[in-house]
C-alpha cells in the first residue's frame, strides 16, 4: 500500500523533502556525540583544536581520585534504588492491574504524579522533607541524620517507582489474563499461577522498567544535588560542577564513557527483547 | 452475572448461596490487593505526598534576616513576590522558550514521524531505534555537546569561519538555550507523533485522492485532523520539561536566559529564601498540573 506507486506516498519534491528532512534531523541527533567522542581523544588542549590521537585523558579520569569516588557512588545509588524501585514499582502494578479495591483510584493518581512532577520541584520537595526528618530525628532519638548516598537512593527510588509501574503495567496490560485463570482451573495454588504463569510473562516488562529506573538514576542532576551530602557526590553531579566552569578534555573523556556506558545498556535491553521475541 | 442473571437453584444443588460465595472471594481479593499495594504506597505518601505538604507549608512562611525560615507566621508575602517585574519577566521567558522549543520540535518531528511511518515495518523499527540510542543516553552528556560545539574555538565557530562568515559567538544566548531543549526533548515529540500517524487507515488518505483531492488538501482534511492526538501529545510532553528546565540553561545559557527552575534553585543553594522557592516551585508544578490534565481531558494515553 506505501509502495511508489500508490497515492498515499507523496512524490516528486515532497518525497525527496521527506527524506532530506529525515536525514537532517538524524544528524542533528548524531552530530554532537560524535563530535564530542572524536574530541576525546584530542591532544591539545584547546578542545576545539585538533592536534593528534591521545588516549592520555582516559589515563587521567582512571587516575582521578574524585571522578572514581564519583563513578563508585553512582553505581552503589543506581543498583540499590533500581532494585528497591523495581520491586516496589511491580508491586504497584500488580495491585492496579489485577485487583479491585478501596483507595485504587487514590493510589493510582498518586503513582502518576512523580512522573508529571517537575524536577526541580521534586528536589525542592526531598530536600525540604529531609531537612524535617532529621530535625524530627534529632528530638525523638538524638540521632543525626545526614545528607548522603542513603538519602541520595531514597530519593531516587521515589521517582523511580512510577516510572517502572508504568512500563509493567504496560506490559500486564497486553497479556492474557485466561492463561492465569486456566492454571487456577487446575488447581494451582495463588503462588504457583503467580511464580510460573504470571511472573514469567511479566518479565520482560519488569526487566525494561528496571532498565529505565537504572537509566534514569544514573542520568539525575537536579534533584541528587539537593539531597546529596560532602562526599556522596554522584557522577553527574560531579561533571555538571566541572561542566559549569568550562570545557576541558578531561570532561570529553569522563563524557564519552558515560555515553558509552549508557549505549551499552540500551543495546543490550533491545537484543534481550529481540531475544525473547524471536524465541 | 449471577446478579443480572438469577439463576432459579436445581434441586439437589448445593445449599449456598451463590452471592454470598462469590462476594467473599471478591473481598478476600480485594484486601490481598491492598496489602500488595500497600508498600509502595506508603512509600509514594512518605516521600512524595508528605514531602508535597512540607513544601506548601514552607511557601506560607518567612524568611529570616539570616536566611533560616521562620514557620510560625504564615503569611502569602512569598505568593505576592510572584508579581515582582523581575518574577514575571523570568516567568514569560520561560514559557517563551518552552513554546518555541515546542513550535520547532513540532515542524520538524512531524515530517519525521510521517517518514518513518510510511517505511517498510522492518526498516522501521530500526529508524525508531535510532532515534532512541541517543534519547537514552545521559541528557548531561548530550547538553555538554553543545557547549562543546557552540563554545568560542569550537567547531561551529571554525566552520563559519572557514565559510568567511567570522566567529559565532552562540554560547550563553537564547539561541542556544533553546536548540539544546530541543535536542533534549525532541524525542518525546517524535514518539508520540509516529504512533498516531502509523495508526492512521491510509486506505482514507487513498479515498481521498481517489475522490481528486488533492496532495496537499488530503493531508490538511485528512492525514492532519486524524494524527491532531499525537500532535496534542507529544507538544505537551515537549512543553512541561522544557519550561520546568534547569540543566539546559543552566550550561548553555547566560545570566540573560534564566529560566524558572534556575531561578529555583537558586533560592535555595544561594539565596537561601526557602518559603519563596517553595512558593515558586509550586506554582510551577500546579501549572504544570494543568497541563497534564488538559493533556488527558484531550484523550492523551502515551506518557
Amino acid at each position: 500500500m506505501t509502495g511508489p506507486g500508490s497515492t498515499v506516498e507523496p512524490r516528486g519534491a515532497a518525497r525527496r523533502l521527506l527524506a532530506a528532512n529525515a536525514w537532517l534531523v538524524y544528524a542533528f541527533f548524531y552530530a554532537p556525540i560524535l563530535v564530542l567522542i572524536a574530541l576525546s581523544f584530542n591532544e591539545n588542549r584547546l578542545v576545539g583544536v585538533w592536534r593528534g590521537f591521545t588516549f592520555d585523558w582516559y589515563g587521567q579520569m582512571l587516575s582521578n581520585g574524585a571522578v572514581l569516588r564519583a563513578i563508585r557512588n553512582s553505581l552503589i545509588v543506581a543498583a540499590m534504588s533500581t532494585v528497591l524501585a523495581t520491586v516496589l514499582g511491580t508491586a504497584a502494578a500488580l495491585s492496579l492491574e489485577r485487583f479491585r479495591f478501596r483507595g485504587r483510584q487514590a493510589f493510582d493518581a498518586l503513582l502518576y504524579l512523580p512522573v508529571i512532577v517537575p524536577d526541580v520541584t521534586m528536589a525542592v520537595m526531598l530536600l525540604l522533607f529531609f531537612v524535617r526528618a532529621a530535625d524530627a530525628m534529632f528530638v525523638v532519638s538524638g540521632a543525626q541524620v545526614r545528607l548522603g548516598l542513603t538519602t541520595i537512593t531514597l530519593s531516587h527510588v521515589a521517582f523511580n517507582i512510577s516510572f517502572v509501574a508504568i512500563v509493567v503495567r504496560a506490559r500486564l496490560a497486553g497479556m492474557d489474563p485466561t492463561l492465569e485463570e486456566a492454571a487456577a482451573d487446575l488447581y494451582a495454588s495463588r503462588w504457583q499461577a503467580f511464580r510460573r504463569v504470571t511472573l514469567p510473562q511479566m518479565a520482560p516488562g519488569v526487566l525494561g522498567g528496571a532498565l529505565l529506573a537504572l537509566t534514569l538514576s544514573l542520568d539525575d542532576v537536579v534533584i541528587t544535588s539537593f539531597v546529596s551530602g560532602p562526599g556522596s557526590t554522584t557522577l553527574p553531579v560531579y561533571v555538571f560542577g566541572l561542566v559549569r566552569r568550562g570545557v576541558t578534555p578531561l570532561i570529553n573523556a569522563v563524557s564519552t564513557a558515560m555515553l558509552v556506558a549508557s549505549m551499552v545498556l540500551v543495546l543490550a535491553s533491545v537484543l534481550l527483547q529481540r531475544r525473547r521475541e524471536l524465541s | 452475572m449471577s446478579q443480572t442473571l438469577a439463576p432459579t437453584p436445581e434441586p439437589g444443588a448445593p445449599q449456598h448461596d451463590p452471592d454470598e460465595l462469590e462476594g467473599r472471594a471478591a473481598d478476600a481479593r480485594s484486601r490481598r490487593g491492598a496489602w500488595i499495594a500497600l508498600p509502595p504506597a506508603a512509600y509514594l505518601v512518605l516521600l512524595f505526598a508528605l514531602p508535597l505538604v512540607i513544601v506548601l507549608v514552607y511557601s506560607f512562611a518567612t524568611r529570616g534576616t539570616t536566611g533560616q525560615t521562620i514557620l510560625s507566621d504564615w503569611n502569602l508575602l512569598s505568593y505576592r513576590r510572584l508579581f515582582d517585574p523581575l518574577v514575571r519577566e523570568i516567568a514569560l521567558r520561560s514559557v517563551g522558550y518552552a513554546l518555541v522549543t515546542t513550535g520547532i520540535s513540532l515542524v520538524l518531528s512531524y515530517p519525521f514521524a510521517y517518514y518513518i511511518a510510511t517505511r517498510s515495518p522492518r526498516v522501521r523499527n530500526v529508524l525508531l531505534v535510532l532515534v532512541m540510542v541517543p534519547f537514552w543516553s545521559n541528557f548531561l552528556v548530550r547538553t555538554y555537546a553543545w557547549r562543546v560545539l557552540l563554545s568560542s574555538s569550537g567547531p561551529v565557530s571554525q566552520l563559519t569561519e572557514l565559510l568567511g562568515m567570522g566567529q559565532t559567538r552562540l554560547l550563553f544566548t537564547t539561541t542556544a538555550v533553546v536548540l539544546g531543549l530541543v535536542y533534549g526533548y525532541m524525542p518525546f515529540m517524535i514518539l508520540p507523533l509516529y504512533a498516531a500517524i502509523e495508526r492512521i487507515d491510509l486506505g482514507l488518505v487513498e479515498a481521498a485522492r481517489d475522490l481528486y483531492a488533492s496532495g496537499t488538501r488530503a493531508f490538511w482534511r485528512v492525514t492532519w485532523p486524524l494524527s491532531r492526538p499525537g500532535v496534542i501529545a507529544g507538544s505537551i510532553l515537549v512543553f512541561i520539561p522544557s519550561l520546568g528546565a534547569y540543566v539546559t540553561p543552566e550550561i548553555l545559557g547566560g545570566s540573560k536566559t534564566t529560566m524558572l527552575g534556575s531561578y529555583i534553585v537558586r533560592q535555595f543553594l544561594s539565596a537561601r529564601d526557602w518559603p519563596f522557592g517553595s512558593a515558586l516551585s509550586f506554582v510551577v508544578m500546579a501549572l504544570m498540573l494543568a497541563a497534564t490534565l488538559i493533556y488527558f481531558r484531550t484523550g492523551g494515553r502515551t506518557l
